[in-house]
């Protein structure tokens, strides 16, 4: 079943056209991603499918209703975790949730236990380290409400352990939440190890020039990394990438 | 408590040091006292002239603190009004610049001329001096509010009141709290004005007899009343400060 589709939506900025023509879909359940260089657009797409533009062509379509230019139809984790700072861990998560109507303390609490923030519900976020934050982050975006969870490089700034812990911890949480989830990176990695599909996007104006099913079966484990068959894997996206 | 008495001990021995040199000063070269009295002096006229004082300072104290809330509310008020409505901030933000050009001593008999001897004219001339540095640092903290904050709240859909309240208030909170430190300061200040104009009681009223009867210990106890008065509202807002902006002091505490 389809939850998010993106119909043939066009952008431009002045002179300056971002996407021409860019169709794709998402399944309920299903981890995507969209890989690309930067400046392919990639926010512009965000930031469309989040009603913060109206596409000057085409149409977003969430569970069978257009939601072009309406904000706050898709829950979101931004690049840098956004946590109000004058919040605590708690009320932070619980953000999503309040700015939509009712909050669930009480599941909020259990998530938090569970990735390992149960001691610091109630610290500020700057006690907290950056991958914390971006853990914090991801809750707050798994408790919104909405159907769809858009991430947007959510793992760039960290460093490179903290990175994999995340990755792994990513792929936890989701393998037990099933959350449909719509995910941007530029790693070619992260997009094999994390998602189901992977839409390989051109830079500007973007399109989807390739879509590519991830080949390994759930759950995935570390050693993925070294295996034959994720490099053959990672070298034909890279390809895919290189020949557009 | 402590951290104040050790971070406090420089300036007060700087102060006392002060006063002993002032002391020595006037006695070593024989200053008339309706000229310039020892501290000493003066220390003994705002202990026997307490009762006669008091009255004053009540007064003073109730008017401060009446402009002081009336200023802040209008301040805030403005400040709020200006940042929703842009096409207003744009017409009138210079303007509120210009009525601080407006020199008070000058528009404060004017207020009397209009509005008589009663209350209103003293809160104008308070409200003038106070609405001002927290308008300004309201506006300012509004206006910084971080973007990647303001697109995380529209992309999980806030309104324009959540973004607000939830978003802009709370991140200018420490920036209206500089401005209300400046006010309440300026506040004490603007009572003490408005008092000269023509009250029945107050320190500015205190002031303006003592002078022309040469009594220069009294004015001088004016002078300490006044600082003393405002050293402590200042004290009160960053209490204030600190009960309400937790986050910010653990911040600091950490780094």
């Amino acid at each position: 079943m389809i939850q998010l589709s993106v119909e043939h939506l066009t952008k431009s900025f002045d002179t300056n056209q971002v996407l021409n023509n860019l169709s794709f879909h998402v399944n309920v359940g299903e981890f995507v991603s969209i890989l690309g260089p930067s400046g392919s657009g990639k926010s512009t797409i965000f930031n469309l499918i989040g009603g913060m533009l109206l596409p000057d062509e085409g149409s977003i379509i969430l569970g069978g209703e257009k939601i072009d230019g309406k904000r706050g139809s898709i829950s979101y984790m931004p690049q840098t975790p956004s946590l109000l700072p004058w919040r605590t861990i708690l009320q932070n998560v619980l953000l999503g949730q309040e700015l939509k109507g009712e909050t669930d303390s009480q599941t909020a609490r259990k998530m938090l236990q569970k990735a390992g923030l149960g001691d610091y519900e109630n610290a500020y976020p700057h006690e907290l380290s950056g991958g914390m934050k971006q853990r914090a982050a991801f809750i707050r975006a798994l408790l919104s409400p909405q159907p769809i969870i858009l991430l947007d490089e959510p793992f760039s700034a960290l460093d490179e352990l903290t990175r994999l812990e995340m990755q792994k911890w990513l792929l936890d949480i989701w393998s037990e939440h099933k959350p449909t989830i719509l995910f941007v990176t530029h790693s070619i990695e992260e997009a094999i190890y994390l998602s189901d599909r992977i839409l390989i996007l051109s830079s500007k104006p973007a399109k989807v020039t390739q879509e590519y099913n991830v080949p390994f079966n759930r759950p995935r484990m570390e050693e993925l990394f070294l295996d034959e068959n994720f490099l053959a894997c990672k070298r034909n996206i890279h390809h895919a990438l290189k020949n557009q | 408590m402590i951290n104040v008495l050790r971070k406090g001990w420089r300036p007060a021995s700087v102060l006392l040091l002060l006063f002993i040199a002032w002391e020595l000063a006037v006695n070593l070269a024989e200053v008339p006292a309706w000229l310039l009295p020892p501290p000493t002096d003066i220390v003994q006229e705002a202990i026997s002239g307490w009762e006669g004082f008091r009255f004053h300072l009540q007064s003073t104290v109730m008017l401060s603190l009446l402009g002081f809330a009336i200023g802040t509310g209008i301040g805030l008020l403005t400040a709020v009004t200006l940042h929703l409505l842009p096409f207003i901030r744009e017409s009138v933000y210079p303007i509120l610049i210009l009525s601080q050009n407006v020199p008070i001593i000058v528009l404060a008999p004017l207020l009397v001329v209009w509005f008589g001897f009663g209350l209103l004219p003293k809160l104008i001339v308070i409200t003038l001096v106070c609405f001002f540095p927290i308008t300004v640092a309201a506006l300012d903290g509004f206006r910084q509010t971080p973007d990647e904050f303001k697109h995380y709240m529209l992309m999980a859909g806030a309104s324009k009141g959540q973004l607000f309240w939830k978003l802009e208030l709370p991140y200018s909170l420490p920036s209206l709290f500089s401005g209300l430190k400046i006010s309440a300061t300026y506040s004490v200040m603007g009572a003490v004005i408005s008092e000269w104009l023509g009250a029945k009681a107050g320190i500015g009223v205190y002031m303006t007899l003592a002078s022309s009867s040469f009594r220069t210990d009294r004015v001088f106890v004016a002078i300490f009343a006044i600082m003393l008065l405002s050293l402590l509202f200042f004290g009160g807002i960053l209490l204030a400060e600190r009960l309400l902006i937790k986050w910010k002091s653990r911040e600091s505490a950490v780094k």
